[in-house]
């Protein structure tokens, strides 16, 4: 059906909504960790009145509100994209997928955009109470914002609470709560909203690192390390800690992701955890039988214990998943692409029936797709069916990137808990601004938590190529049939847009903080 | 509760609603409209300073309405979202970009080191003023002209022309409606001034440039509705869902559903009467008669294109494609589910309007400007 797809029409329409996810998602976590930072403060102020905290919640107001605007701009782009870029994939899933994307606006961003304008126009024109209720329920509205938009990724990444309807070529939702209580949801905002405020932590920490280096603000500095310090430990914390039931529910629904990221080719019980290692610049994919790794670090077993809780359990590599393993009951990707096929030669004689006036057969064919088992052993292969001439290569994501993204997000996870935790400690002590080393660590740790919260989103999307809705729906088929050559040119337009936006942010927030609090 | 209707009521349910955000969006163009006005009548810096902070205390909200529209219509007819969105990319993406650069004018504008300059923000929010409101009136004048594409039987979209969207702006007819929506943004815009500046050159300008725009205004309207009332419309069969031409179809809606026509006549009456009251007398509250006649006027035009067995997103290249409130619709559970969360707009209004009155309570004044200037 999708032979005719032009390849570089969907790499590109990859590319650019890869180019404006990644750059909505520079400044959407700052945006969600920094609204509670200021709102925390805010509150300090209402209750001791002192200038010195009003001064520290302007200031990181101001920062707030430079990186929302920007935040707000390319949202919408998202948004009118999967209308625009993946329009197959609109109609297919729309039943669900529209749901949150209107939930979300008519709770979160009205919420958000009526009480951000109280919170930077009411400082004398409403009451001091209502202000500060304007400052958290613009904190609490953000937050909601990330709430649907997730619900409906994690819909994606494990399509629950949904049946197909083979009437109008679509899936349809069946319970709204499944689909928004999903464990998959859960823990991913949970996972996504902790590591924004850790993000957001290190940045303050960051910034008045630098306020301490130049001897300026010492005291604003100090508070605004302490207050972050202790946001910082926590959402490090509560993000590992998410972090690793993430990898779990991986584990049990895209074992392929799971497999990529840690760069387990063949599977085995007693399946180490890598703390470090580096792929050959040789290694395929596709297992065999090469050793892949140039080195590698692990401690034997974690894996297995974090899937089972049992470090004997079996975790399935690259080639059980893709060759089948009986033993552990996995079918092969051959077999379940030919059982795929069937499912949409059932869809097509049941469309052709249909045209025909043939009543008994489109009955007997419809009949198909609400029997359990038929839908067990047949339906539930139905994306697969798209790739009946595919290279199986084809069919699994890119292992390299996935494995150094991932480790690259564990390994700041932890560095962020140490950073925060000594910062903390310190400057509790009013010794924090003491060492000079250590306050340039802080300050050239800023970029980091960026790397780490792209590099998860790269986890999370690449693995879980080719699919857009995983094993329901590729990549390949969601896309709008359009000229690569339009979409190339939106590309280089959004590129160079974005280009200049990002560099005036940049410019803008580095002269509000040289400023500092004290400036207007 | 919302269980028991039938799935055609909840189909009509919520074309109801997406047809009241998109209505309301119309109105809130003032923003937009207001915009345009920048230069013209913002003479000095001090005088685009107070344009600035006036229409930035709204801006968002406009912007908000229009995730809020799209969202809705996604969830509602996912099917017009595909078709249309990915179908017609040209003219859905330019006046995307005009609101990208319209979100970060505001905030980007006066601050030290904005890399682009002053200048450039502000012709942002030019461009941003022009284009949004042009082309969407452009792309909504399909819903009744029609467009080029087919559907296949996954339901997707080819689209006949490569100009994707952008061959609308070849019609007469379409191009009436797009000028009707800009200058009608930009009377709402001068009427949002009279309402909140408290500034003499200002008001001066603001009622000159009122005279210059009601003008174009109404001719562009009169121009579109004759057009409507006299063109062929897309009528379904409701018994077969089969689209077919029907001469007069806008205007038999309009006289089939005498509602309908009561609220567009009404609508109009509003608007003018506002716009008249603003210009010959003194009267600085013209905004909240043209604004709400607006909204009903929109509303209307929705009803006429959608209602009484007419197809509202209608295709022009191959009939049986057209779009319809019940085949571009989601399912009965998901609309049903969608409803529930419908009940909480009367509370979301109620606190928008709460948090507004709590800053608009004066004018706006040079002298707020010196030490109260966000923007
Ligand atoms: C500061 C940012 C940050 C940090 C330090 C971490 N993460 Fe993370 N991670 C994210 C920011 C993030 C994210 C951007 O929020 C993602 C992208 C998608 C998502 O749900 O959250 C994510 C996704 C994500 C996924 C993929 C989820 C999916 O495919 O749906 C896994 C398995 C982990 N993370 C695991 C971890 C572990 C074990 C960490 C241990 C330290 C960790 N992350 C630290
Ligand atoms: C804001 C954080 C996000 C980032 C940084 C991000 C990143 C990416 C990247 C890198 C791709 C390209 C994948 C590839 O080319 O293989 C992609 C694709 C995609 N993402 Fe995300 N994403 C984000 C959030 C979301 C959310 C919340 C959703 C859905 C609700 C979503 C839906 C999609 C879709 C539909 C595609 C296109 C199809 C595909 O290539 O899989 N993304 N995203
Ligand atoms: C592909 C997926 C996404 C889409 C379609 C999308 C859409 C949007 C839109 C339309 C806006 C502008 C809202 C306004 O008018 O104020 C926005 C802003 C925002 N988005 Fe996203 N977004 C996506 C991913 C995410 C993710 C993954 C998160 C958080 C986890 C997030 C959180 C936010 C926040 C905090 C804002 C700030 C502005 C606001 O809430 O009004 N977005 N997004």
């Amino acid at each position: 059906m999708f032979e005719s797809i032009d390849m570089s029409l969907v790499d590109w329409s990859r590319g650019q909504f890869a180019l404006t996810a990644m750059f909505h998602w520079v400044f959407v976590p700052l945006t969600l960790g920094l609204s509670f930072i200021v709102a925390f403060m805010h509150t300090i102020y209402f209750r001791t009145g002192q200038e010195e905290w009003k001064k520290m919640t302007k200031f990181w107001m101001k920062l707030f509100g430079i990186n929302f605007a920007i935040g707000v701009a390319t949202g919408i782009i998202l948004e009118f994209e999967f209308g625009t870029n993946w329009s197959n994939y609109s109609w297919f899933v729309g039943d669900i997928f529209g749901t949150p994307l209107a939930v979300e606006g008519i709770f979160a961003f009205f919420l958000e955009s009526t009480f951000i304008a109280i919170m930077f126009f009411g400082w004398n024109k409403v009451s001091k109470r209502f202000h500060l209720a304007a400052s958290w329920l613009t904190a609490f509205g953000a937050n909601l914002s990330a709430v649907w938009i997730l619900v409906a990724n994690s819909w994606m990444q494990n399509p629950v609470g949904t049946v197909f309807n083979p009437l109008t070529a679509r899936n349809e939702m069946t319970s709204f709560w499944d689909v928004a209580l999903s464990e998959t949801a859960v823990i991913k905002f949970l996972h996504t909203i902790t590591s924004s405020f850790l993000l957001a932590s290190i940045f303050v920490i960051g910034v008045s690192a630098w306020f301490l280096l130049k001897n300026r603000e010492v005291l604003f500095a100090r508070r605004s390390t302490i207050i972050a310090g202790v946001f910082g430990v926590l959402a490090a914390l509560v993000t590992i800690l998410t972090g690793d039931s993430s990898a779990r529910d991986i584990a049990r629904t895209q074992p392929m992701k799971l497999a990529a990221i840690e760069g387990l080719f063949d599977g085995q019980t007693r399946a180490p955890l890598l703390a470090i290692g580096a792929l050959r610049r040789d290694a395929t994919k596709m297992p065999d039988g090469n050793e892949k790794f140039i080195f590698k670090i692990g401690f034997p077993g974690v894996l297995s214990y974090m899937v089972h809780l049992d470090t004997d359990g079996f975790v399935p590599g690259i080639s059980d998943l893709v060759y089948g393993n009986e033993e552990q009951g996995i079918l092969s990707y051959e077999e379940r692409i030919e059982r795929g096929s069937v499912a949409i030669q059932t869809l097509k004689e049941m469309k052709r029936a249909k045209d025909r006036g043939d009543e008994v057969t489109y009955a007997a064919m419809a009949e198909k797709f609400s029997d359990p088992k038929w839908v067990e052993d047949y339906f539930q292969h139905f994306g697969f069916g798209y790739f009946k001439k595919a290279d199986l290569d084809d069919l699994i994501p890119n292992v390299k990137l996935n494995f150094y993204s991932f480790h690259i997000m564990v390994i700041l996870g932890v560095h962020f808990l140490i950073l925060s935790a000594i910062a903390l400690w310190l400057a509790m002590r009013n010794r924090w601004g003491n060492h000079k080393w250590l306050l340039w660590i802080a300050l050239l740790s800023i970029p980091l938590p960026w790397i780490a919260s792209q590099a998860g989103w790269v986890v999370a999307e690449l693995g879980r190529q080719p699919w857009v809705v995983y094993e329901l729906m590729p990549t390949i088929a969601a896309v709008t049939r359009l000229d690569a050559g339009a979409v190339q040119l939106t590309f280089w337009i959004f590129t160079l847009t974005f280009s200049a936006l990002f560099i005036a942010e940049i410019k803008i927030m580095l002269s509000q903080i040289k400023k500092g609090p004290g400036g207007h | 509760m919302f269980g028991n209707l039938s799935h055609l009521a909840l189909q009509q349910y919520w074309y109801v609603i997406v047809a009241l955000l998109g209505s309301l969006l119309v109105f809130l163009f003032f923003v937009q409209g207001g915009q345009t006005f920048l230069f013209s009548i913002g003479k000095s810096e001090n005088e685009r300073t107070i344009l600035v902070n006036v229409l930035g205390r709204k801006w968002e909200f406009t912007f908000t309405t229009l995730v809020t529209f799209g969202g809705a219509f996604f969830a509602s007819f996912p099917l017009f979202y595909a078709t249309s969105f990915g179908g017609a990319y040209w003219v859905w993406i330019i006046i995307l970009f005009a609101f990208v650069i319209q979100a970060v004018s505001y905030e980007f504008r006066t601050k030290a080191s904005n890399f682009l300059g002053k200048k450039t923000y502000e012709t942002f929010l030019f461009v941003n003023g022009m284009a949004g409101t042009f082309l969407i009136g452009v792309a909504v004048a399909t819903f009744f002209s029609g467009s080029q594409f087919a559907l296949d039987e996954m339901n997707s979209v080819t689209w006949q022309t490569r100009a994707r969207g952008l061959e609308a702006v070849f019609s007469v007819f379409n191009l009436s409606l797009g000028f009707t929506v800009f200058f009608l943004a930009r009377v709402l815009g001068l009427l949002y001034f009279l309402n909140n500046i408290d500034n003499n050159n200002i008001i001066q300008r603001t009622k000159k440039q009122l005279l210059y725009n009601v003008i174009p205004f109404v001719l562009f309207f009169l121009l579109f509705t004759v057009l409507l009332m006299l063109r062929d419309g897309y009528a379904v069969n409701p018994d077969t869902g089969e689209v077919f031409m029907e001469p007069y179809k806008y205007f038999n809606n309009l006289v089939q559903m005498p509602l309908v026509l009561v609220i567009f006549l009404g609508g109009v009456m509003m608007v003018l009467g506002g716009i008249l009251t603003s210009l010959l007398r003194d009267y600085s509250n013209g905004i909240w008669f043209a604004g709400p006649g607006t909204v009903l006027v929109v509303f209307s035009l929705f009803m006429l294109a959608g209602f009484n067995n007419t197809a509202f997103y209608p295709s022009a290249y191959d009939l049986q494609s057209s779009l319809t409130i019940q085949n571009a619709s989601s399912s009965h559970y998901t609309l049903v589910s969608m409803s529930y969360v419908s009940m909480f707009v009367p509370f979301i209004f109620a606190y928008i309007w709460f948090a507004w009155r709590s800053l608009n309570r004066k004018k706006v004044t040079e002298e707020e400007m010196k030490e109260d200037a966000h923007y």
